[in-house]
């Protein structure tokens, strides 16, 4: 499996644009070229050289450094976000779907359009003036978010599965709805999550950095990509590299989820990969 | 006159060969059939007429249509030549039409493309084409939508399009295998008397020898890309000169052995079933109407029996198979597994669940693609409160694979490296597995090819024998009933209407609706 994995182009660049970063996020714990938290500001606006590799921002602090650190924020807040939303969405929707038309079914889908009501980034707000702005409450918000899109998905998908003769075979070998769920609908859905689950990846990434840049994030000391985006914005006309770099490596990540995504997909699929043995 | 003359016709797509020097001619006001089962190439040689080919289809031959070589003009010329000298209608009259045109404008668009006649007389010709497929104005006003008609009737709109230019050539592509029994033999009959009326030539595609026997003037065999056989159909039948026909042949009107011996002790009893649905809201606080989709419905299989359930779409079939196998709650009457009765409404129990398994219709979506042949087949033992583990189960899969006709290293496959035929075999094995007394069989056969039914035929008749099931099997097909069943049962409108021993049935139908049946199945024999 993870050898024909690695056959697949796509697969294979993607996997090492999402490595380099986690790679960098993980050193980060042990080394970094500066310390982020020390400012020198007789060093400041420094252009890409051989001694600050991507040059340093307005407080004089290397930018590859923040990078590195805020590479943690960022991942950590994607996959916990990520996370939360698959955990409680996709169980909550396959239970929608087993029961479908039933109270349980109307509750979970009318919560589910409750949350959708509000925008992800009022969510955030809420949550952050309730419980103060933090890194982990980004997490928890943007989860929150996550969570309706999940479980709408797999509902979806799950309702036509429903259908298929294959679980009515399973039903007249005596199969109840939780495992007709667990070994028939969701690996026939597996595909749709996945890629949604590295669309939400990406936009939990994009998330945590708009929550950062309206302050509502990680907090100063701790780097973001978001916050160094959002304190480049001013000095933008003259130091345009203080904004390219993170900006590049928030693209750079989501490129390769999304790219390890799509090659998920079809390798999960038995059709697909037949075609390409 | 001849109208269409196929001469030395090959066809490739990318490496692989489909069409080999394909010779068929068709003549002005005569059906010619071609025949051939699923993979044959006889679709592909209509779409080589009409030049309605995939990408990276390689043509060589000659298809001459009205004197000039179609394979040779420009794709302008042949969208002038289709709808207007050549007319197409397809299988699945439900996809054939757009859902949110109306049929008037659908039929009228036809003849606007040609620019054949202004707006005005296009509805005209219109309304006059569907008065001649039997679409009168009172009933049919040409502002009806497709979702306002029966299959029956909007194959008869399909036909109205392809003919609303009284085209010199009509190709019908399997135009009744969607359809009963009884709507089929309505709508052979109506193209019959288009091709007599405008004097067209008809190129009829089906895989039913049954169909066509009493149609065609001409017929063609095809296989593998191949005519091995062709000439007037009275000939072609009497002679038989292709072992292939032959086979074919004797496909299709296949009668499997059958020993086994009716016990009087009934497996399956069933009594005053009756399944309701309920309906839509007709106003926003009224009582929501209710459809009746098995009114009343007793009998009972006996152990080693094999009972037939005829009836067309819409009858209650299906609706009656998910009650007996529990799948549904009915609203009364009583369902006795082996002796013991499960009330209507309630859960059947494990063990009495255990005693009777399902084979559907379609070999295509009763597996889950995700899962190895091991896995599905060895799904039931789920009933089993010891069900065999490890190697035991593994053994327990390949043995009942064997006893399918299958290899025990199919067990590691996944199930869409299987053709039509082998995952019906892989749907009985998994059936067999955990030994029921009772199959319920809902179409098994219907999806499959003539040669492929037969073999599954002869499997289900020597397993019957061998392991003393009991086979409820349910069909829309009368000759597949009669072949298979000791006894019958009629269903309309979700009763019964008539029940007895197979062949007194066919052969003295006592009910009006059994004898139309009866009267509108194709039957082979009165060709020869």
């Amino acid at each position: 499996m993870i050898k024909a994995a690695f056959k697949m182009p796509g697969f294979t660049i993607g996997f090492i644009l999402a490595m380099t970063f986690v790679l960098a996020a993980l050193v980060s714990f042990f080394w970094t070229p500066f310390p982020t938290d020390i400012v020198d500001v007789p060093n400041k606006f420094q252009l890409p050289n051989r001694v600050n590799w991507l040059g340093t921002d307005h407080l004089g602090r290397d930018i590859f450094s923040m990078l590195m650190v805020g590479a943690r924020t960022s991942i950590a807040v994607a996959v916990v976000a990520v996370g939360i939303g698959m955990g409680l969405g996709v169980p909550l929707g396959l239970a929608a779907a087993a029961r479908k038309g039933s109270l349980l079914d109307e509750v979970i889908m009318r919560g589910n359009d409750l949350v959708f009501a509000f925008p992800a980034l009022l969510i955030a707000i809420l949550i952050t003036a309730v419980f103060g702005p933090s890194a982990v409450n980004a997490i928890i918000a943007i989860g929150i978010f996550n969570i309706p899109v999940f479980a709408r998905l797999s509902r979806g998908a799950a309702l036509s599965l429903w259908t298929r003769d294959f679980v009515l075979s399973a039903r007249v070998a005596g199969k109840g709805a939780v495992r007709i769920s667990a070994e028939h609908i969701l690996p026939n859905i597996l595909n749709l999550l996945i890629v949604q689950g590295t669309i939400q990846f990406s936009l939990g990434i994009l998330a945590e950095a708009a929550l950062s840049y309206i302050g509502l994030g990680a907090q100063p000391p701790i780097p973001s990509w978001g916050r160094m985006l959002a304190d480049s914005q001013t000095m933008a006309s003259f130091a345009p590299h203080l904004a390219l770099f993170p900006g590049a490596a928030i693209v750079l990540t989501v490129l390769g989820l999304n790219l390890m995504g799509d090659a998920l997909r079809d390798l999960f699929d038995p059709k697909i990969r037949r075609g390409r043995e | 006159m001849t109208l269409l003359q196929i001469k030395n016709l090959n066809l490739s797509i990318g490496d692989t060969e489909i069409l080999r020097d394909v010779s068929l001619t068709a003549e002005a006001g005569k059906i010619v059939a071609v025949i051939g089962e699923s993979g044959s190439g006889k679709s592909m040689t209509a779409y080589c007429i009409n030049q309605l080919l995939p990408r990276g289809a390689q043509v060589s031959g000659q298809v001459m249509f009205n004197g000039q070589d179609m394979l040779q003009i420009s794709e302008r010329e042949l969208c002038g030549i289709r709808g207007q000298d050549i007319g197409m209608v397809f299988q699945e009259p439900m996809t054939a039409l757009n859902p949110v045109q109306t049929i008037g404008a659908q039929v009228a668009e036809t003849v606007l493309i040609h620019g054949a006649a202004s707006k005005a007389e296009a509805l005209k010709i219109a309304r006059e084409t569907l008065n001649r497929v039997g679409l009168p104005e009172a009933e049919f006003p040409l502002g009806r939508y497709p979702h306002e008609l029966s299959g029956g009737q909007r194959q008869r709109v399909v036909i109205a399009l392809a003919i609303a230019l009284r085209p010199k050539l009509l190709i019908a592509d399997e135009p009744t295998t969607a359809l009963d029994v009884t709507t089929q033999a309505q709508i052979l009959e109506l193209l019959q008397k288009l091709v007599r009326e405008d004097g067209m030539a008809l190129l009829l595609i089906s895989h039913d020898l049954g169909v066509v026997a009493n149609v065609a003037d001409n017929i063609a065999i095809m296989r593998r890309g191949e005519i091995v056989e062709s000439g007037p159909v009275k000939q072609v039948f009497a002679e038989m000169n292709h072992e292939y026909t032959r086979a074919l042949f004797a496909a299709s009107n296949h009668v499997p052995e059958r020993n086994a011996e009716a016990a009087e002790m009934p497996i399956l009893k069933v009594s005053g079933l009756v399944r309701d649905y309920v309906l839509p809201r007709k106003t926003a606080f009224g009582v929501p109407p209710k459809l009746r989709a098995v009114n009343d419905v007793s009998f009972e299989v006996k152990r080693g029996e094999s009972l037939g359930l005829v009836g067309e779409s819409g009858c209650g079939k299906s609706t009656l198979t998910r009650a007996i196998l529990g799948l549904d709650v009915v609203q009364s009457g009583l369902i006795e597994i082996d002796g013991q009765a499960v009330t209507a409404g309630h859960k059947v129990p494990r063990e009495l669940r255990r005693k009777m398994q399902v084979v559907f219709q379609d070999p295509y979506g009763s597996f889950n693609p995700r899962h190895k042949v091991a896995k599905l087949v060895a799904e039931p033992f789920h009933l089993l409160d010891d069900a065999p583990k490890g190697t035991a189960r593994r053994q327990a899969v390949e043995k009942t694979l064997i006893e399918v006709g299958m290899l025990t290293q199919d067990a590691d496959k996944y199930i869409h490296e299987f053709s039509g035929g082998q995952r019906q075999r892989i749907a009985i094995a998994r059936a067999l597995i955990i030994k029921p007394e009772l199959i319920i069989l809902d179409e098994a056969v219907s999806a499959l090819d003539v040669s492929i039914r037969a073999q599954i035929l002869d499997l289900l008749a020597e397993l019957s024998d061998r392991l003393g099931l009991s086979y409820l099997f349910i069909s829309h097909d009368l000759s597949v009933v009669r072949a298979i069943t000791d006894r019958v049962m009629v269903m309309k409108s979700g009763k019964i209407v008539e029940t007895g021993e197979t062949e007194a049935v066919f052969n003295t139908p006592k009910h009006h609706y059994t004898k139309a049946l009866i009267d509108a199945a194709p039957v082979l024999e009165n060709v020869r």
